[in-house]
C-alpha cells in the first residue's frame, strides 16, 4: 500500500517520443529552419504504435519524432549555421536601413554559407546506401534542370541541375547501365541498374512549366540543395569507378574505356541472365540512326548511345551534330511525323517508338509495325511484371514470344480464319435450313400416318449409365473438404483469410474485365475493317 | 596612320602627341611595311605639316613642358638616332626635305632642355596672354551683357561701349514694308543678320553662311576636321618606358596619410574584433566534389537501427502509357464515375489517355505537385514499420481428419416423406427406428414408414402441431403432441402387440388423486369417439400455448413448455402413470424456450433465451448456468453421455459446451447463414446435426472421449441440402435415426428427408 503514486505517462512508450513543437523549442529553431534542418538531416516523424499513450491520454493528431533523433539533431553544426544566417539577415537590414552600402557589399561577400558533405557522410555511410536512395535526387534534380530562369529558384541551382544530370546521363551511357525505358503520360521513366542497384528516374517533357501557386518551392530548393550534394558525389564515384576522368560540365562525347572483368563462372539461370544483358547492351551496335527536328532529341541521344547506337541529327537543331541527313550509311531516320519529304531508299524511316520498345523487348523488333503513317502498337510498361493469373495484355505475349524466338504470325492468316469462319457461318445456316426442312417433312410423315389410322410408333431408348468422371469426383471431394476445413477455421484466422480471398478474387475479376473490354474492343475493330472492306 | 593623322591636327598637343607616336611606334617596332606607310603619309600631308610646325613651333615647346617629354634629356640621342634611322629607310626624295624642319625642332627642344625652364615659361605667358581666352564674346560693343533688350525698349540708346559712352538706336526704324523692299531688292538679304546688341544688321560673309549651313547639317564647323579619324591609343597596353607627365611628385605622396591611417586602424580593430571577415575565396566547382566515400568504414550509427527508409515510388503500370492497350482506357461510365470520386478515393490519380503519336503528348500538367507531394511525404509523413502478413491462405485452413476417415455419416439423400400440406414443424423417430411421427401447420399428425416412407396413418388433431415426441422407452409405444394449449398422448399401435398393451397399461393407470389435479392448473381428460378411434388416447389441457414437449429417458415422464414472460408456470412436468402434474419452478428465471432431460441422471436442462440452466431434480436446486453467448437460444440437445450440450440459436451460431469444462461454450460454431432452428446429437454414432433457415442440415462429427484431458474433436464432415427456402424457412427440425447413421430433416416445403 505504501510508495509513491506512479505517475502517469512518465515511463513507457512515451519517454520515446516528442512532439514536433517540443522538439522545435528545444532546438530554438523556427519552423522554417526546423523543417530545413529535418529534410537536410533526413530526420521524420514516427507513427507510435499506441498514439494515444504517447500523446498522453489525448487523441489530437500529432506528430511525433524519436526523442533520440531530436537529441541528434542538437549537436548538428549547421544549426549554428542557420542561426550565422539569421544574424546575417539582421545586419543585412540593418545596413539597408541606414543605407550603409559599403557595409551591405561587405555583408553580401560574407554571407555565410554551409557544406553538407558530412551529412551526406553521415546518411548514407557507403556508397551502396546512396546509390539506393538517388532515385528521389535524380527525379528532383532533372526537373529543377527544366526549370526557366523565372526566379522560382536560383540560376546557379538550375545550371548546377543541368550540369549533374548530364553527367549522370554520361555515366549511364558510358556504362551501358540503362535497362528500361517507358514513355508515360507524365514524362519518360528510365531505368538503370547501377551497383546492381535498380534505378528509376523520370524525366519531365521539354515543355515549359506552368508554375503552380499552392507548392512551396522553398520546401523543394532544400531538397534540392542535399540532393545536387548527393548526386555530385555519386557522380565523382561513379566516373573514378569507370576510369573516367571526372570534368564538371563534360559534353557527351566521352571515351569508353572497357574494363576488362575477371571472369567469374557463374551457373545456370544466372549465367543465361548475364548473357541476355550483354546482348542488350550491344542493342544497337552497328546501326546509325538520325532524327528528325520534331522527335525529342535528348532521350533518343541518350537512349540510342546507351545501346551502342550511333546518332545525329540537324546541325541545326543542336550543336554536336555527327553526320548529315544525307549520309548513306544511315539505317534508321527517326521521324514523328505523318510523312517524310524526301525519303531515302537505303534507311527505314520509323516512328520514336520503336527505339523505345526495342529497348524493353531486349531485341530488335520488326519494323513494319513502326512505318510512317501506322497505327502504332500500344506501348506497354517494362515495370509490370505479370504473375500467374494477371491480365496480360496479347501485345505483350506477342512481344514474349519474338523474345523466344518464335515468328511471328502473319495478319493473312487471320484474315483467312476470318473469311472461313464467314463461310462456316453461311454453312450453318444453311444446315438450319434443311434440318427445317427435314422436320417439316416428319410431321407430314405423322399426319399422313394419323390420317390413315395407325398407331405412333412409340420408341423406348434404353437409358444410359452415368460415367462419373472419377477425377472430378475426387476433386469435388477435395473442395468440399475445404469448405468444411474453412468452416472451423477461428474467427481472425478467417477473417484474414477472407481478405485475402478477396483480394484474390478482386485481381481476378479486374483481370477478367479487362480482357471483355480487350474483346469487345478487338470485335469492334473487325467489324469496322469489314465494313471498309466491303 | 596614326602620325598622319596626327600631322593634320593643328592643335598643340596632338603635336606633341605625335611626336610620342612617332617614337613609340619606331621602338616598338621596325616592320618595314608599317614604318613605309607612315612615311608615305608623311610625305603626303608634309606641307601642312611643315606649315604648322614652323608657325606653331612656340606651341610646340609648351607641350614639351606640359610634361609629355619629361624625360627627355635621356632619351633624346636614341630618339634622334632612331630618326636617322628611320629617315634613312626612307628611300624618297621629299623625306630628305622634310628632315630638315625636324631637325630643327629637335635642335631647339635640345636648347630648350639646356636652357632654364622657368625662364622660358615666363617668355611664353607674357607673349600670348590671351590668344587663348576662351570667352564666347570676342567682339564686345555693347557692355549691357545678356540681358533682354526690351530693357532697352523705351530709351534712345540701347547700352554701352567698352569706353562708356552711350551706344544710339538707327535713328529711323525699319517698318514692315522697308523691311519688305529690302527683301526685295537686297540680294544679301537672306545672309543678313540683325544684330540686336548693336541694333545693326550684319551681312554674313561665305565662309560663315558655309559654317551655319554646316552646322545645321550637325557637321562639324571645321572643314578640315576630320571626325572620322583613328583614335589615338594614348594609354596602350604597352608599358612606357617614360612616364606620361613629368611632374615632380608631391611631398604629401611621401608622408603618410592621417586620415588613412585612421581608417585603416579601425579597419584592423575591426578584424581583430572578428566584426570583418576576410573575403570568402569563391568555392571551386572542381574541389566541390570529391571521393566521399573513400574511407568506407562499415560502422553504422546506432541512429540507422531506427532509420526506416522511405518507401519508393511505385513504378507506373500500363495505363500511365502515352499509348496504352484499349483495354485500359476508361469508358464514358469509369470516366464519369473517376470524376465523381474523391480524388483520395480514386484507384488511379489520372485518367488514361492514348495519343496517336509521340508528338502530340502535352507535359504533365501535375508534375510539379507530384514531386512536391513526394518531397512533403519525405520529410512529414510519420512513417511507421507495419509487417505485411505474407500467409499461403492455404496455411490458415485447419488441418482436420478427413472427413472420409470419419464415416458413417449421412451423405445423400434417399428418401422424401410427402404428404403434408403445411410446413412441418417437428419430427420424431420411434425408438425402434422404424416409425417416423411428424406434426405439421396442416393440423395433423403422420406416422411413416422409415424405409418405405409410406404414410401409414394420419391422425387430424384439429390445430396446428408445434411439437412431437416418441416416447423414448422401446417398450411402450406412445407419441407425445403438444397443440395450442393441448399435451395429446397418441398410441398409434404401430407395434407388436405386447408393446401396445403396455402402453396401454401405462395409460390406464388411474389419477392418484383429484385433489391435486384440481389444486393444479393441468387437466388430464381421456379421449372418446372419433378421436379414440384415431388413436388419441389422453388430453392434458394446459392454460397457455404449449410449444414444446419432452419425454424422460424412462418414458414416464413428460415436460411441456409453455413459454410466457410474465408468468412463473412455465414449464410443467406430467407423469404419466399417475397421471399427475407439477410446475417444478416457483420462479420465472426468463422466456424458456426448450426443456430437456439428462438421459441418465436425474438433471433437467432449461434453456431460456440466454442461457441454459442445468437443474438437479433429486436435491431440487439449480446446479449450473451454462452461458450460451446468443443472443436467442432456439434448440437444445444433450449428448447421450449427458456431458456434452448444443445449443443452435437464432443468430446463426452452434455452441458445444463441454459441462465438464466451464459455463461457457466449449467452441462456437457459425457454420450456418441463418438461424439455426433444430439441433441432434445421435445416439450412438460421434454425430450431431444442425438445421438452419437456409435450408441446410450441417452433420458435424463431434467425437467425445472418455479421458477428461482431452477435448473433443468437432469436424464438420457433411452439409446436406435438399430442402426448398418457402416463406424465409428452411429446415425446422433435425433428428437421428436410433440406430442407424442416418439424420431426417423436416422442412418448410412440407416434406421430410431422410439422408443416409
Amino acid at each position: 500500500m505504501g510508495g509513491l503514486q506512479k505517475k502517469k505517462y512518465e515511463r513507457g512508450s512515451v519517454t520515446n517520443y516528442i512532439t514536433r513543437n517540443k522538439a522545435r523549442k528545444k532546438l530554438r529553431l523556427s519552423l522554417p529552419d526546423f523543417r530545413r534542418l529535418c529534410i537536410l538531416k533526413g530526420i521524420y516523424p514516427h507513427e507510435p504504435k499506441h498514439k494515444k499513450k504517447v500523446n498522453k491520454g489525448s487523441t489530437a493528431p500529432r506528430t511525433f519524432y524519436l526523442i533520440k533523433d531530436i537529441r541528434f539533431l542538437l549537436h548538428e553544426p549547421i544549426v549554428g549555421k542557420f542561426r550565422d544566417y539569421k544574424v546575417f539577415v539582421r545586419k543585412l537590414k540593418k545596413a539597408y536601413g541606414k543605407t550603409e552600402w559599403s557595409a551591405v557589399e561587405r555583408l553580401r561577400e560574407n554571407k555565410p554559407t554551409y557544406k553538407l558533405d558530412h551529412i551526406i557522410k553521415e546518411r548514407y555511410p557507403s556508397f551502396i546506401d546512396a546509390l539506393r536512395d538517388i532515385d528521389d535526387a535524380l527525379c528532383m534534380c532533372f526537373l529543377f534542370s527544366t526549370f526557366a530562369r523565372t526566379g522560382k529558384c536560383h540560376v546557379q541551382t538550375i545550371q548546377l541541375c543541368r550540369r549533374l544530370t548530364v553527367e549522370w546521363m554520361n555515366y549511364v551511357v558510358a556504362a551501358r547501365a540503362l535497362r528500361k525505358v517507358f514513355i508515360s503520360i507524365k514524362g519518360i521513366y528510365y531505368q538503370a541498374e547501377v551497383m546492381g542497384q535498380l534505378i528509376t528516374w523520370l524525366v519531365p517533357y521539354q515543355f515549359s512549366h506552368d508554375h503552380p501557386t499552392d507548392v512551396d518551392y522553398r520546401v523543394m530548393a532544400t531538397f534540392t540543395e542535399l540532393y545536387t550534394t548527393l548526386l555530385g558525389f555519386i557522380n565523382f564515384r561513379l566516373y573514378h569507378s569507370l576510369n573516367l576522368y571526372w570534368l564538371p560540365c563534360t559534353l557527351l562525347d566521352i571515351k569508353e574505356e572497357e574494363a576488362q572483368l575477371d571472369q567469374f563462372p557463374v551457373e545456370g539461370a544466372r549465367e543465361r541472365e548475364q548473357k541476355e544483358q550483354e546482348a542488350q547492351k550491344k542493342l544497337f551496335d552497328g546501326l546509325k540512326f538520325f532524327l528528325n527536328r520534331e522527335v525529342p532529341r535528348e532521350s533518343l541521344a541518350f537512349v540510342i548511345r546507351c545501346f551502342g547506337g550511333e546518332v545525329s541529327w540537324d546541325k541545326s537543331v543542336c550543336i554536336g551534330s555527327t553526320y548529315e541527313v544525307t549520309e548513306e550509311t544511315i539505317t534508321h531516320h527517326i521521324v514523328d511525323r505523318p510523312n517524310a519529304s524526301t525519303q531515302y531508299i537505303n534507311r527505314y524511316y520509323i516512328q520514336p517508338q520503336w527505339v523505345y520498345d526495342c529497348i524493353n523487348a531486349k531485341i530488335v523488333l520488326p519494323v513494319e509495325d513502326y512505318f510512317l503513317g501506322v497505327t502504332l502498337p500500344p506501348h506497354l510498361s517494362p515495370f509490370v511484371e505479370e504473375k500467374e493469373g494477371d491480365y496480360m495484355p496479347p501485345e505483350k505475349v506477342k512481344i514474349m514470344a519474338l523474345q523466344r524466338g518464335e515468328k511471328p504470325e502473319e495478319e493473312d492468316e487471320d484474315e483467312d480464319e476470318e473469311e472461313e469462319e464467314d463461310d462456316n457461318d453461311d454453312e450453318e445456316e444453311d444446315e438450319e435450313e434443311d434440318e427445317e426442312e427435314s422436320e417439316e417433312k416428319n410431321l407430314k410423315k405423322m399426319e399422313k400416318q394419323r390420317s390413315q389410322g395407325k398407331s405412333l410408333q412409340v420408341k423406348v431408348t434404353p437409358g444410359k449409365m452415368k460415367v462419373e468422371n472419377p477425377e472430378r469426383l475426387e476433386q469435388e471431394e477435395k473442395a468440399e473438404e475445404k469448405r468444411l476445413a474453412i468452416m472451423m477455421m477461428k474467427k481472425k484466422e478467417k477473417y484474414l483469410y477472407d481478405k485475402i480471398m478477396f483480394g484474390k478474387k478482386r485481381k481476378i475479376r479486374e483481370a477478367n474485365k479487362l480482357t471483355a473490354k480487350r474483346k469487345a474492343h478487338d470485335d469492334a475493330e473487325k467489324a469496322n475493317k469489314k465494313k471498309t472492306r466491303k | 596612320m596614326e602620325e598622319s593623322s596626327g600631322n593634320m591636327r593643328s592643335s598643340e598637343p596632338t603635336a606633341a602627341m605625335k611626336k610620342v607616336r612617332e617614337k613609340t611606334a619606331k621602338k616598338r617596332s621596325k616592320e618595314e611595311e608599317e614604318e613605309e606607310e607612315e612615311q608615305i603619309f608623311n610625305f603626303k600631308d608634309k606641307p601642312a605639316g611643315k606649315e604648322e610646325e614652323d608657325e606653331d613651333l612656340s606651341d610646340s615647346e609648351e607641350s614639351v613642358f606640359s610634361g609629355l617629354e619629361d624625360s627627355g634629356s635621356d632619351s633624346e640621342e636614341d630618339e634622334k638616332e632612331s630618326d636617322d634611322n628611320d629617315d634613312d629607310d626612307d628611300d624618297d626624295v621629299t623625306a630628305v626635305e622634310s628632315k630638315q624642319p625636324k631637325q630643327t625642332e629637335e635642335e631647339e627642344e635640345k636648347e630648350e632642355v639646356v636652357g632654364g625652364v622657368t625662364e622660358r615659361e615666363e617668355e611664353e605667358k607674357k607673349e600670348d596672354e590671351y590668344e587663348h581666352d576662351s570667352s564666347d564674346e570676342e567682339d564686345i560693343r555693347n557692355t549691357v551683357g545678356n540681358i533682354p533688350m526690351e530693357w532697352y525698349k523705351d530709351f534712345p540708346h540701347i547700352g554701352y561701349n567698352l569706353d562708356g559712352k552711350k551706344i544710339f538706336k538707327p535713328i529711323r526704324n525699319k517698318d514692315e514694308l522697308d523691311d519688305f523692299l529690302d527683301k526685295m531688292e537686297n540680294p544679301d538679304y537672306w545672309r543678313t543678320v540683325h544684330d540686336k546688341q548693336t541694333g545693326s544688321d550684319i551681312v554674313l560673309s561665305d565662309e560663315q553662311v558655309e559654317l551655319v549651313n554646316r552646322l545645321q547639317k550637325g557637321q562639324f564647323g571645321d572643314v578640315n576636321f576630320n571626325e572620322y579619324q583613328p583614335s589615338v591609343e594614348f594609354f596602350s597596353s604597352d608599358v612606357m618606358i617614360h612616364p606620361v607627365t613629368n611632374r615632380p611628385a608631391d611631398k604629401r605622396s611621401f608622408i603618410p596619410s592621417l586620415i588613412e591611417k585612421e581608417k585603416v586602424s579601425k579597419l584592423v580593430h575591426a578584424i581583430k574584433m572578428g566584426w570583418i571577415k576576410p573575403r570568402r575565396v569563391e568555392d571551386d566547382t572542381r574541389g566541390r566534389f570529391y571521393d566521399l566515400w573513400a574511407g568506407e568504414d562499415s560502422s553504422i550509427l546506432g541512429r540507422h537501427k531506427m532509420h526506416l527508409p522511405a518507401p519508393k515510388i511505385p513504378l507506373p503500370g500500363h495505363q500511365e502509357s502515352y499509348n496504352p492497350p484499349p483495354e485500359y482506357l476508361f469508358t464514358e461510365e469509369e470516366l464519369a464515375l473517376w470524376e465523381q470520386q474523391d480524388a483520395s478515393d480514386r484507384k488511379l490519380p489520372f485518367v488514361p489517355v492514348k495519343f496517336s503519336s509521340l508528338r502530340q503528348v502535352p507535359a504533365f500538367s501535375r508534375f510539379i505537385h507530384e514531386r512536391f507531394e513526394r518531397c512533403l511525404d519525405l520529410y512529414l509523413c510519420p512513417r511507421q514499420r507495419k509487417m505485411r502478413v505474407n500467409v499461403n491462405p492455404e496455411d490458415l485452413i485447419p488441418k482436420l481428419p478427413k472427413p472420409k476417415d470419419l464415416q458413417p455419416f449421412p451423405t445423400t439423400q434417399s428418401l422424401v416423406y410427402r404428404g403434408h400440406s403445411g410446413l412441418v414443424r417437428s419430427i420424431s423417430v420411434s425408438p425402434s427406428g422404424q416409425w417416423l411421427a411428424s406434426g405439421s401447420d396442416d393440423g395433423s399428425v403422420r406416422f411413416w414408414e422409415v424405409c418405405s416412407s409410406r404414410c401409414m396413418k394420419t391422425v387430424q388433431v384439429g390445430g396446428a402441431v408445434k411439437s412431437v415426441a416418441w416416447n423414448p422407452n422401446p417398450s411402450v409405444c406412445l407419441l407425445a403432441v403438444a397443440l395450442e394449449s393441448v399435451v395429446l398422448i397418441l398410441s398409434p399401435s404401430l407395434a407388436d402387440r405386447q408393446v401396445v398393451q403396455s402402453s396401454e397399461r401405462l395409460l390406464s393407470g388411474q389419477p392418484e388423486a383429484d385433489t391435486s389435479d384440481a389444486a393444479g392448473p393441468v387437466i388430464w381428460s381421456d379421449t372418446e369417439g372419433e378421436e379414440l378411434n384415431q388413436g388419441i388416447r389422453l388430453k392434458i389441457q394446459h392454460p397457455k400455448a404449449v410449444h414444446q414437449v419432452a419425454w424422460h429417458a424412462k418414458g414416464d415422464y413428460l415436460a411441456s413448455v409453455m413459454p410466457d414472460h410474465s408468468s412463473h408456470l412455465q414449464v410443467l412436468i406430467h407423469q404419466l402413470s399417475r397421471r399427475r402434474s407439477q410446475n417444478p419452478f416457483r420462479k420465472n428465471k426468463g422466456l424458456v424456450q426448450c426443456v430437456s432431460f439428462h438421459p441418465v441422471r436425474p438433471y433437467f436442462f432449461v434453456a431460456t433465451q440466454r442461457s441454459v440452466r442445468i437443474y438437479n431434480l433429486v436435491k431440487q436446486e439449480m446446479t449450473k448456468k451454462l452461458q450460451a453467448n446468443s443472443k436467442w437460444i432456439s434448440s437444445m440437445a444433450v449428448h447421450p453421455g449427458g456431458d456434452h450440450v448444443i445449443c443452435g440459436s437464432y443468430d446463426c451460431r452452434l455452441s458445444w459446451f463441454d459441462l465438464d469444462l466451464s459455463t461457457k461454450p466449449y467452441k462456437m460454431l457459425r457454420h450456418h447463414k441463418k438461424a439455426v432452428r433444430g439441433a441432434a446429437y445421435h445416439r450412438s454414432y460421434p454425430l450431431f446435426a444442425s438445421a438452419s433457415d437456409d435450408g441446410s442440415v450441417i452433420v458435424c462429427h463431434g467425437t467425445v472421449y472418455n479421458d477428461l484431458m482431452q477435448n473433443p474433436l468437432i469436424v464438420p464432415v457433411k452439409v446436406l441440402r435438399g430442402h426448398v427456402i418457402t416463406h424465409d424457412l428452411g429446415v425446422l427440425d433435425v433428428t437421428f435415426h436410433p440406430t442407424q447413421p442416418w439424420v431426417f430433416s423436416s422442412g418448410a416445403d412440407a416434406t421430410i428427408r431422410l439422408f443416409t
